[in-house]
């Protein structure tokens, strides 16, 4: 038996062939050295994201996470759920809280559910890969199965927002977070402490609808990297991988900068730590190449 | 829509605080704001929109409703939560921002073609189509939104990206055909259809 069972929620982007694949890919590698069985829940649908808000309104909203919660409770009794995607931990989290605190919410959210003969009676918590891995294991526990160093190489620790604000990690500030950067440590990686735009927003949904706005954002997140040294940068959040990794090409085309800087999962980095291949670190799923961390991979 | 307007005109008079109370998401909470400002410093959006939070609040109270709904500012809320952490006074800015979008966009008094706004319409009509989204379709109606022409010049500008991704594979040209969805999708859709029922004739968008 598993060290570890959760209710897994792996969100849309991390599917097979979507934006964060390689996201999905590290984190089963990652689990299996951590011991960690992920089950997932049965037919999951979308969390409607924040961006939901506009035509989803709040109901419909809070109804189809409470159609993953009532999936959970009844095929998974007893097992926490837990989310890869920082959009996917917020919208379920903040759903899950609406509910608790509202008899009246429940009720009706009950009655949409009956139209598909599922009911939710208020358990089955909502929680973040990282946070399972910080409280269920710490730093400790994390680097027990370690193989191999991350060292040499110099990270910034890109937190961003819905991975942060507003609930974050227990313990942990919301305008310099520190957990990231110890767990670049705890794999021997250089956590470099003056990266300044930690928590800067990257535009989130609006890279589409706002592209200047964003991009402007995605630049001073990118530019602070470099600034403070890094070689590259890591994150929790897939939204925030795949904007500032994917227009930085964009914002050199537009700018004249000569952006580089690979963007990578802390999933990745611990498969690598844990002696994973670069396969199995979806190190194939950058669009820039994380060459550093291919060779320690293929040492 | 205009008559679920027209509706809420007439119930609420000149009492705006009190439609925003009893319409929007976490709107109650209105009422709490000193205007302090701390959410106009901290929203990363901050110099591109026209109304900050604070502003809106205070317009809410004043009676602005025209100039509240009609507002583009809800749709910058990159829903980064920075303004909510900040608040000394502990408003749910963010959800009180898109609870105004909400409502605002289904009184069809938001701003005709808002980038956000129709992203926003987009993003929901595809996540919940099949139960999960379409990445691949969501771009692609995304980039032709103004039209063949526009949508092919912004879909080549974006080529270079779309040729990483599939190489990376981290897009699915043959998502073109369906992709990824819940099986028990009669269920999923009639969730929905129950709950906008029950928020519908809650909120008076039935009228």
């Amino acid at each position: 038996m598993a060290k570890k069972e959760y209710a897994f929620y792996p969100g849309c982007s991390s599917q097979l062939k979507a934006s964060a694949s390689n996201y999905l890919v590290s984190t089963n590698a990652m689990c299996k050295s951590l011991d960690i069985k992920l089950t997932e829940i049965p037919d999951w649908n979308c969390c409607g994201a924040s961006v939901g808000y506009c035509e989803g309104g709040e109901l419909p909203r809070i109804a189809i996470n409470a159609r993953n919660f009532a999936q959970a409770e009844t095929h998974l009794p007893g097992q926490d759920i837990v989310a890869t995607c920082a959009a996917c931990w917020l919208g379920a989290r903040e759903s899950k809280e609406r509910l608790d605190g509202s008899a009246q919410l429940m009720k009706e959210t009950n009655e949409a559910l009956a139209a598909a003969g599922l009911h939710y009676s208020g358990g089955a918590n909502v929680r973040h890969m990282v946070e399972v891995l910080i409280e269920d294991f710490g730093y400790d526990g994390l680097k027990a199965p370690m193989k191999k160093s991350l060292e040499g190489i110099k990270f910034a620790g890109y937190v961003g927002c819905q991975t942060n604000r507003p609930f974050g990690i227990d313990g942990e500030s919301f305008e310099n977070p520190l957990y990231l950067d110890k767990m670049v440590e705890t794999f021997g990686g250089e956590a470099l402490t003056g990266y300044d735009q930690k928590v800067t927003c990257c535009g989130g949904a609006l890279a589409f609808s706002e592209p200047e706005k964003s991009q402007k954002q995605i630049r001073d997140i990118v530019e602070s990297a470099y600034d403070a040294g890094a070689e590259m940068i890591v994150t929790p959040c897939p939204l925030c991988q795949a904007n500032v990794e994917v227009y930085q090409s964009e914002i050199n085309k537009k700018q004249g900068t000569k952006f580089n800087m690979p963007v990578l999962y802390y999933s990745q980095l611990m498969t690598i730590a844990y002696g994973g291949s670069a396969r199995d670190a979806g190190l194939n799923g950058q669009l820039i190449r994380a060459e550093k961390l291919e060779k320690i991979a293929g040492k | 829509m205009t008559t679920a307007n027209q509706s809420a005109i007439e119930r609420y008079r000149n009492n705006f605080l009190k439609e925003v109370e009893a319409n929007v998401e976490e709107g109650h909470m209105v009422k709490m704001c000193m205007q302090c400002g701390v959410c106009a410093g901290s929203c990363p959006l901050g110099n591109a929109w026209e109304h900050s939070p604070q502003k809106i609040f205070m317009m809410i109270r004043a009676g602005k409703r025209d100039e509240v709904l009609g507002s583009d500012s809800m749709f910058m809320c990159t829903s980064c939560y920075n303004c909510i952490v900040r608040c000394p006074r502990q408003l749910p800015i963010t959800h009180i921002m898109h609870g105004l979008a909400n409502y605002a966009h289904r009184l069809n008094l938001a701003p005709k073609g808002q980038p956000t706004r129709d992203f926003a319409t987009l993003f929901w009509n595809n996540a919940i189509k099949k139960g999960r989204v379409n990445e691949l379709t969501l771009t692609l109606r995304h980039y032709f939104r103004g039209g063949l022409v526009s949508g092919i010049k912004e879909a080549l500008g974006m080529q270079s990206i779309g040729l990483g991704l599939f190489l990376a594979k981290r897009l699915n040209p043959m998502e073109i055909f369906g992709g990824h969805g819940v099986k028990d999708l009669k269920g999923f859709h009639a969730i929905i259809a129950k709950a906008k029922e029950i928020e519908d004739r809650k909120k008076g968008f039935t009228a």
